[in-house]
């Protein structure tokens, strides 16, 4: 079996309003899974579905094949986006407490908790209380927390938000270890250059439904346009923009480089391969830039929330 | 069920070390003695003042009557006309003239007793006074009417009817007053005990929500297990603060009498020495033996069990609502509209065990509320130290889980969903929807 977490046709009403509308997913094994939508699109109801906190009006939740059941609870690490801690607790206490309450014994929790707040170096924290931490220190106990019981599946809903530059490199880092030892990630985030660095798939929620799903650089494959950035030397500009014009369709381009170049993206038929248009381009000016054009995550995202 | 008894644990360790709990549970006896104390004290201080009464009997049948006390002394002025009586009285600074006029017979001098004073009297003064012309007047106008008052005084009789039930009890007046005295201790304390204690546990699911850590909590347990632990957690934080309370208040209580000498029992005594001057108790001697009698009397066993369920089904049926209407907010002040509905019963069961119960413990308006669940708890504890047939307790303990069960559903309903609302105030009709989410 390949997939940790199978959705199927998961609906999901408040009253009159539809949060989830037939959803169905699947989430490979050892994956990170961006969960990527809108605001109010319907990605925490999903989420707050996986964990059980809400149950869905109809449809059905898989994980490991069996369907859900509070036994997986254990199983599941959820780093909720509306974070917070018992603000008057001790950290040492707290951690101790919702370690238990994820069914790790009082010892097996106070190692692990040993091992990672040493990994984070942040062992003078125990007796802190939480409100004497700073946001950000508070956001790293929280994520020990999520993963300290070692769960199959871990949720994260925006780890990055509240973290200086160098712990979200360390919180990403622990994400792709964590990945690399056999933990499933679901992504949710609006930070779309994460999502290229993190994740393998990605699903699209809006509006209630599911509109785009599959691994990312298959959706990036679906999304190509055939254009080429390019950077020419000529020494006239304008006559080289009208040639080129009769054979493509062309638009300037900005990008960075050093020579004072005529910058373009030109757009090929599909048929045509990029060697043709290199070999066209040398006959007419010096090259000094060619790249082909990627959509991104963002670029995605946005067209495809806009054709709904 | 582990993680219940986790919920519990950290419920009652977190409320038993925050500052203001040990602080309240300190402070509050200390508070409530010295507030004793210095009433007790304040009123020692103002009946201990001695007065000069000065009296002006014109009659010179009366004079007898001013005996001097520990507090009053009584100076009999003769021979003088009203005016310089009251110079006297002024130029001496007394507490005031008590003018008895002459007259021709003993209601004609009734009718023209005056006080003269610099400031109004207080009243334990005149009615002190009333008292002793009233008497003897009264024992002069028997003499004048040819009555021997000797034969009345040893031919005067006091009635105390003693009571029986027709299974046998035997009870007096002490009996019933020591009834209501438990029955209303037990129904005011579980009155007290929802209010403070509802309300912690309110403040408690408040500060999960407004901390965000509700959704990572309910990731891991089941919102019911979270309520049903913070309830329970909450009332056994309550109940040893309840116990340090009565054990600190005895000891202050001790130590304070033993320094200062302040006798808070006497205080009473005290004060309504002056007043009870004429009212001599023949039976006071009998008074200790009948309390004791009284209290063999009560149904103690069944008191005790009783209390323990009404208290328990009571305490977690209002507790449950607290925690929804907890749920149902995001900050105290949006709590008002919904408590309204909470402590109304609550503060009706009070009044309906007060003023019905006193009157008659098993008319219809007390039998018929020691059985709505909502109010019997309160009205059915009042009710029960006068005797109430088992059956019917067994049904209103009956109705009351059934409610309890019916509240807990309901509030749990709420709370799962109230928890993970943030924003608007719901209204009554949306809580109504998140019934059916």
């Amino acid at each position: 079996m390949n997939e940790l977490l199978v959705a199927e046709n998961v609906s999901k009403n408040f009253g009159k309003f539809t949060a989830l509308n037939n959803v169905s997913l699947s989430v490979p094994k050892g994956s990170i899974f961006g969960l990527l939508g809108p605001n109010g699109a319907g990605k925490t109801t999903f989420i707050r579905i996986i964990n059980q906190i809400t149950m869905p009006d109809s449809g059905a939740v898989f994980l490991d094949g069996a369907p859900l059941n509070p036994i997986h609870i254990k199983d599941i690490g959820y780093l909720p986006e509306e974070r917070g801690l018992y603000k008057s607790m001790k950290v040492g206490e707290q951690v101790m407490y919702l370690a238990q309450l994820k069914g790790l014994s009082k010892a097996e929790a106070k190692e692990r908790l040993k091992y990672w707040f040493d990994r984070f170096d942040i062992s003078e924290w125990w007796n802190k209380k939480i409100e004497e931490l700073s946001k950000g220190q508070a956001q790293k106990i929280q994520f020990v927390v999520t993963v300290l019981h070692q769960p199959k599946l871990l949720i994260f809903d925006e780890p990055f938000s509240g973290f200086d530059p160098i712990n979200a490199n360390l919180i990403k880092d622990e994400i792709l270890r964590l990945r690399d030892e056999g933990a499933t990630v679901i992504f949710s985030t609006h930070r779309m250059e994460s999502v290229e660095e993190l994740c393998d798939h990605i699903a699209l929620i809006h509006q209630s439904n599911k509109i785009l799903d599959g691994k990312l650089i298959d959706i990036k494959k679906q999304f190509k346009t055939n254009t080429y950035e390019v950077g020419l030397q000529t020494t006239d500009s304008d006559a080289l923009i009208k040639k080129l014009e009769m054979h493509f369709e062309v638009l300037p381009a900005t990008f960075k480089n050093l020579n004072d170049d005529v910058k373009l993206n030109i757009k090929i038929k599909e048929q045509t391969s990029p060697n043709e248009l290199l070999s066209y381009l040398t006959q007419q000016a010096e090259v000094h830039h060619f790249v082909e054009v990627v959509p991104s995550a963002n670029d995605i995202f946005i067209q495809t929330v806009k054709n709904h | 069920m582990n993680h219940l008894s986790l919920i519990i644990k950290r419920e009652y360790l977190t409320k038993v070390k925050n500052k203001s709990f040990i602080v309240m549970t300190i402070l509050s006896p200390l508070i409530v003695v010295a507030l004793f104390s210095v009433v007790a004290y304040l009123a020692q201080l103002n009946s201990n003042k001695e007065r000069t009464i000065s009296v002006l009997d014109e009659t010179g049948m009366l004079v007898e009557a001013f005996e001097n006390t520990k507090t009053t002394t009584y100076q009999i002025i003769e021979n003088s006309s009203l005016d310089t009586a009251l110079e006297l009285v002024k130029a001496n600074k007394n507490y005031g003239l008590l003018h008895i006029p002459k007259a021709d017979n003993p209601s004609d001098i009734s009718k023209g007793v005056k006080f003269y004073s610099e400031e109004s009297p207080s009243l334990t003064v005149i009615s002190a006074l009333e008292n002793k012309i009233e008497k003897l007047l009264t024992d002069k106008q028997l003499i004048a009417q040819g009555v021997d008052i000797e034969k009345i005084k040893s031919s005067s009789i006091s009635v105390e009817i003693n009571q029986e039930s027709f299974t046998g009890q035997k009870s007096s007046k002490i009996d019933n007053l020591l009834k209501l005295a438990f029955g209303g201790a037990a129904g005011y304390l579980l009155f007290m005990f929802i209010i403070i204690y509802g309300n912690m546990i309110m403040r408690s699911v408040i500060e999960e929500k407004t901390s965000r850590i509700i959704e990572v909590i309910i990731s891991s347990v089941k919102p019911i297990q979270l309520m049903m632990g913070k309830i329970i957690g909450t009332s056994l934080a309550g109940i040893t603060q309840f116990v340090i309370w009565v054990v600190l208040g005895g000891i202050i209580l001790t130590i304070v009498s033993a320094i200062f000498g302040v006798n808070i029992t006497q205080m009473q005594s005290d004060q309504m020495a002056m007043a009870q001057d004429a009212m001599q108790s023949p039976q006071a001697e009998n008074m200790a033996q009948n309390v004791l009698i009284a209290i063999q009397n009560l149904p103690i066993a069944n008191l005790v069990v009783a209390f323990l369920f009404f208290f328990i089904g009571g305490y977690l049926l209002y507790s449950s609502l607290y925690a929804a209407i907890g749920a149902a907010v995001d900050n105290e002040t949006d709590t008002q509209q919904f408590m309204m509905p909470v402590l109304m019963p609550l503060i009706l069961a009070v009044y309906v065990g007060v003023f019905t119960v006193i009157e008659d413990p098993h008319g219809t308006v007390s039998t018929v509320f020691s059985f709505v669940p909502f109010t019997s708890p309160v009205v059915m504890l009042m009710r029960i130290p006068f005797g109430v047939p088992i059956w019917q307790q067994l049904l209103s303990l009956l109705l009351l889980i059934g409610t309890f069960i019916f509240t807990v559903w309901f509030a749990a309903k709420i709370y799962r969903v109230g928890i993970l609302m943030y924003g608007k105030k719901p209204s009554y009709k949306e809580l109504f929807k998140w019934l059916k989410y």
